[in-house]
């Protein structure tokens, strides 16, 4: 294998590693808003990966066309998808909260076909790039070989969102609340709770993570059309590896994923996508409700 | 019972009239109509939402065709064994999806299409990845439309007579029974999992019938085959026509057919239109048209009565 001794080599390998804990931080931002809604909301999310790709494009308006700036294009992407997400959930999905899964997959893929056509519409079906930051476009040395220092950022990035997301479901009131609302919903009402702005401020939150991970993959991924039905299946694969709802979990899959792909395409070119579903596969044999999940009630 | 035999009559009537365009969107739809009649008999008789269909309209397609070209297999054995393998693939399936329920199995069987689709597109010496199978060898005597059109007609039909007398067989009650309330089903005796893990099967080998009935049609198979937005497009062609009536799908997938022929003629957001037809589904007809028409009919003759 002409690809294991290219990893012997430590500088290559230590770039491939590199690469894989960037790329599965930046799937991890994502992927960790996909996680945070089923968790409180139980609503599996197919628009998650329209609204990354709304953000990618919102970025390159931001920063290229608009000229302000590639972190400027990150924030407006948060706040674009946060208001999309606000206005989809009042107008469509709280209507779906009591019904069948299959209904609420379907409402969510409903609006993958609309918001498709209006990316095509406001964006053409151009590619587009978005340039790195002005202070980040160069390579960092790190001893043994550079590195662009964008990716690095990145890998930096990650744990940040990690840690915000876990004091703000674990350590704060709404947290807290967002828990008893997976619950017992009607408890926390009659309580005097607000319920449906948590479950709105859940799903903005999370679609949120989706705009800034869209925003944040632009650099790298070209907005292009059709980056959301892709980037969705890889985040749903992220999501059932850590286990459904879990953070740690996406956090670890993200991980995980990044890895099996990049070392995966190393030693089989042209494998890395098989080899994510096999990953997949193995950790379901292993641990049906992935590994940080789990067992569902019966 | 009078309608269905209408439709037929109609069907094998149709190549009379010598139109070729009607010939063959008629078979088309007659090939979606089965692949949405398989879907549900994993959905509507036992409840179970796979997301991941298109993988054995895929693996029966792909076959077919690759057997029929690559290997000049004759077609009456070709055809015998795509069926074959999109069925033995949904055995291994369904003996791991099986193991789970509602998201989770559904979550799974997007995996596993995934996984089809990922070798598909990546195994290029075999399937010619995202550049599709094209021109497939076809047998002789399928070498003209009005042939093709009465080979995809007998074999639609029959496999969805097949469908039918599975559906209300004893053993299509016992998967409602265990749609219903899969605990009580379980009380009662049945093995549900064994239930679940057949009604997967059946749907996944009906599946690669429609499948290697398509590959003929279109004289190739593509990636996008198998992709997972074409295992949503048979969920709604499922649940316009309607998931709990045998009919139900067929009706779907014609209406959505010929509704997106229309719209292509008018507008390239064919998706657009699609998408709002799903949110009035959702939101107003969750029983869809054959519910829709049910409603009707039952107010209508409840009016009379008073009369």
């Amino acid at each position: 294998m002409q690809g294991l001794e290219m990893l012997s080599n430590p500088t290559f390998f230590v770039i491939q590693l590199l690469n894989s804990i960037s790329m599965g931080m930046n799937y991890f931002i994502i992927a960790a808003g996909l996680s945070l809604i089923f968790g409180v909301l139980r609503v599996i999310n197919f628009s998650h990966g329209a609204f990354f790709m709304f953000g990618a494009y919102t970025c390159y308006t931001v920063s290229e066309a608009w000229g302000f700036g590639f972190w400027p294009g990150v924030i407006a992407a948060g706040i674009f998808l946060a208001a999309i997400s606000v206005f989809l959930e009042r107008t469509l999905f709280r209507f779906l909260y009591d019904k069948e899964h299959l209904m609420q997959l379907l409402l969510t893929f409903a609006i993958v076909l609309i918001m498709g056509d209006v990316a095509k519409v406001l964006w053409g079906t151009d590619q587009y790039s978005v340039s790195y930051p002005a202070a980040l476009t160069g390579a960092w040395n790190l001893g043994v070989t550079y590195y662009p220092s964008y990716r690095l950022v990145l890998c930096g990035i990650g744990p940040v969102i990690l840690l915000g997301v876990w004091y703000f479901t674990e350590r704060t009131r709404w947290g807290r609340l967002t828990k008893a609302a997976t619950q017992d919903r009607e408890m926390l009402a009659a309580l005097g709770i607000n319920v449906p702005v948590i479950y709105t401020s859940v799903f903005l939150i999370g679609s949120a993570l989706a705009g800034i991970g869209g925003a944040l993959a632009a650099p790298t991924n070209s907005p292009v059309p059709g980056m959301d039905v892709f980037i969705i299946v890889e985040c749903f694969v992220i999501v059932i590896i850590g286990g459904l709802g879990s953070l740690w979990g996406s956090f670890l899959g993200a991980l995980i994923f990044g890895v099996v792909y990049n070392f995966g395409s190393v030693i089989f070119p042209n494998g890395q996508d098989v080899f994510a579903y096999l990953l997949l596969l193995v950790v379901l044999l292993i641990r049906p409700w992935g590994l940080f999940g789990k067992p569902e009630q019966a | 019972m009078l309608a269905c035999l209408i439709v037929l009559i109609a069907l094998v009537a149709l190549p009379m009239s010598g139109d070729l365009h009607a010939m063959d969107v008629t078979v088309e739809i007659m090939i979606l109509a089965l692949f949405a009649l398989s879907l549900n008999t994993l959905i509507g008789y036992s409840g179970n939402v796979s997301f991941g269909h298109a993988a054995y309209f895929a693996i029966g397609g792909y076959t077919n065709a690759i057997l029929l070209t690559t290997y000049h297999v004759p077609l009456l054995i070709a055809m015998p064994v795509a069926i074959l393998f999109a069925m033995v693939a949904s055995m291994f399936v369904a003996w791991f999806c099986t193991r789970l329920t509602d998201i989770y199995f559904a979550m799974l069987t997007l995996a596993f299409s995934m996984l089809v689709w990922a070798i598909l597109f990546k195994w290029r010496e075999m399937t010619n990845g995202d550049d599709g199978f094209v021109g497939i060898a076809m047998p002789a005597f399928l070498d003209d439309r009005v042939p093709l059109y009465y080979f995809t007609l007998a074999v639609v039909t029959a496999s969805i007579g097949l469908l039918w007398l599975i559906c209300h067989s004893a053993f299509g009650k016992v998967l409602v029974a265990v749609r219903e309330n899969r605990t009580r089903a379980g009380f009662v005796g049945v093995d549900t999992r064994r239930m679940r893990w057949t009604a997967f099967v059946i749907a996944g080998t009906f599946g690669g019938i429609a499948g290697s009935l398509y590959a003929l049609f279109k004289s190739g198979m593509y990636v996008e085959n198998a992709f997972w937005t074409q295992s949503a497009q048979a969920l709604i062609m499922t649940l316009l026509g309607g998931m709990y009536s045998f009919f139900g799908p067929a009706i779907g997938a014609a209406t959505l057919h010929l509704l997106e022929i229309l719209t292509n003629r008018y507008t390239e957001y064919w998706p657009t239109v699609l998408g709002g037809i799903l949110l009035v589904i959702l939101l107003f007809l969750p029983d869809g048209m054959v519910g829709l028409a049910q409603k009707i009919q039952s107010r209508f003759s409840r009016n009379g009565g008073a009369n």
